[in-house]
């Protein structure tokens, strides 16, 4: 649903993007995006790659920065027609809390010292409370016992759970998820799911990039399927999944079922 | 063989060495990485005032012979009504000539850590000064260590070319016996061995050092 008319967000909504814009030289990914996620709810944004899934969900933490549009998350509110300032950036940063694709966790501090330098170092809380609240974090996920090794000695499922317990121990109002298991070996999968699935319950408001449309379908609240810089389609995991109106959006469900029906 | 005169000699070119050849590497070093920092940064700043500036001085740095530098500050300055000890101006000319050398090693060291670690930092909220201090340069570190143990083993004898203006170290001491004795080759190789036996302490330091930071080696 492009829109070049930025129109106010519905009331009650954690989040609401309207008429993202955004060009890398002459490559225009994003065409006027809009994007309404409720608290408390799943949003899986799929699609083809390059389809500007990943550009949107890294402008919602201010990784990227729009050439225009409106974003509001919480009581911030920008508009991507200014330039954005240093401070809103910053704010944008706090807002949300981002997992990787690649994990992106610290090499050289501890799975403990990647879950506190945050809640430590830029929060400024203590590092005592910090300490016990990571080690709370971890114990969730199954790894209060690795809390001591260095990341590089954990497998690639365990590395992606620090990643989780990172982005949780920030205290954030909601989770990004950026592809969180495209770059896992496919047994690995399921322990990362798993764990989001348990998030996602608890009623943590997500946004999750993602090609496990299996994942998807049972978790997501909401589902948006991205083509070529804009939101072609969007409802709920039943609507876009089993009765998509769009024909790109049936290509896209056919191709990444795959010739066997996977 | 003339043993008492390696037994006489050994002494004073060892104390020459602790007094003299050791200290100014290690306070040219440390101030060299200083230098070097700086620079690195300046060149990676974005700011292309700062940026080319760490070039030209780099660039003259690496241009020009150490013992043309040491010249320039020893002899040449008290013409500017500059007059400097040869201890400073050692040290001076030695972490100058190290922070142009060390400079382009940090650079790399800082450029070969992924944009993604800088995005890590961004998203947990650290403004890009923290982020560099305790995300990039740690990492950075790690990367330089055997470029930069090159330059410090190269300094250690570089600092030889100090005896030219009048710092009493290892070299001096050296030619101080040599010349009134005329052994020149058994104290020159005296001091040979000696440089031989400082490097070869650095080198294991950097194995060690390199083991302790491997345990998260990527």
């Amino acid at each position: 649903m492009p829109s070049d008319q930025p129109v106010p967000p519905a009331d009650g909504l954690l989040l609401s993007a309207r008429g993202l814009h955004k060009s890398f030289g002459d490559n225009h990914v994003l065409r006027g995006v809009d994007l309404d996620i409720a608290p408390g709810t799943v949003h899986a944004l799929i699609g083809p790659s390059g389809s500007g899934k990943t550009t949107v969900l890294r402008s919602l933490n201010g990784l990227e920065t729009p050439d225009a549009g409106t974003l509001r998350i919480g009581d911030l509110s920008l508009d991507f027609d200014r330039a954005i300032g240093r401070r809103e950036r910053a704010a944008l940063h706090r807002a949300s809390a981002m997992v990787f694709q690649q994990h992106q966790l610290f090499p050289h501090l501890t799975v403990l010292g990647n879950a506190t330098i945050g809640p430590i170092r830029v929060q400024g809380r203590s590092r005592d409370e910090a300490t016990e609240a990571a080690l709370a974090l971890l114990d969730r996920v199954g790894l209060r016992e690795k809390a001591d090794a260095y990341p590089s000695s954990l497998s690639g499922g365990q590395q992606q759970r620090v990643g989780i317990v990172r982005a949780l121990a920030l205290q954030p109002s909601m989770l990004l998820f950026d592809e969180p298991t495209s770059s896992l070996d496919p047994e690995l999968v399921g322990e990362v799911l798993a764990v989001m699935s348990e998030l996602a319950s608890e009623g943590w408001t997500m946004a999750v990039v993602t090609h496990e449309l299996g994942f998807a379908h049972e978790v997501a609240d909401r589902v948006s399927f991205f083509d070529g810089g804009v939101v072609v389609e969007q409802g709920s995991p039943e609507q876009v999944f089993e009765a998509p109106q769009h024909e790109r959006t049936q290509r896209f469900l056919q191709r990444m079922r795959g010739p066997f029906g996977g | 063989m003339d043993w008492e005169l390696i037994g006489s000699s050994i002494g004073p070119i060892v104390l020459g060495a602790i007094q003299g050849t050791i200290p100014l590497t290690a306070a040219s070093f440390a101030l060299g990485l200083t230098i070097a920092v700086l620079l690195a940064l300046a060149r990676i700043s974005g700011v292309a005032v700062l940026s080319a500036v760490a070039r030209a001085y780099i660039s003259i740095i690496r241009g020009t012979p150490l013992l043309v530098q040491l010249f320039v500050i020893f002899y040449g300055m008290p013409q500017l009504g500059i007059t400097l000890d040869p201890w400073p101006s050692a040290i001076i000319v030695l972490s100058m000539n190290v922070g142009g050398y060390a400079a382009e090693i940090i650079r790399a060291a800082i450029l070969s850590i992924p944009r993604g670690q800088w995005e890590a930092a961004a998203m947990i909220g650290m403004p890009r000064g923290q982020a560099l201090l305790r995300i990039v340069l740690p990492q950075a570190a790690r990367v330089s260590v055997p470029p930069l143990s090159n330059t410090l083993i190269s300094l250690v004898k570089d600092s030889s070319l100090c005896s030219l203006i009048l710092v009493t170290e290892l070299f001096r001491v050296a030619q101080r016996i040599a010349a009134p004795s005329g052994e020149f080759l058994l104290l020159y190789a005296i001091a040979g061995a000696i440089y031989w036996v400082i490097c070869l302490v650095l080198a294991f330091g950097q194995d060690r050092l390199e083991g302790r930071l491997d345990r998260y080696a990527v």
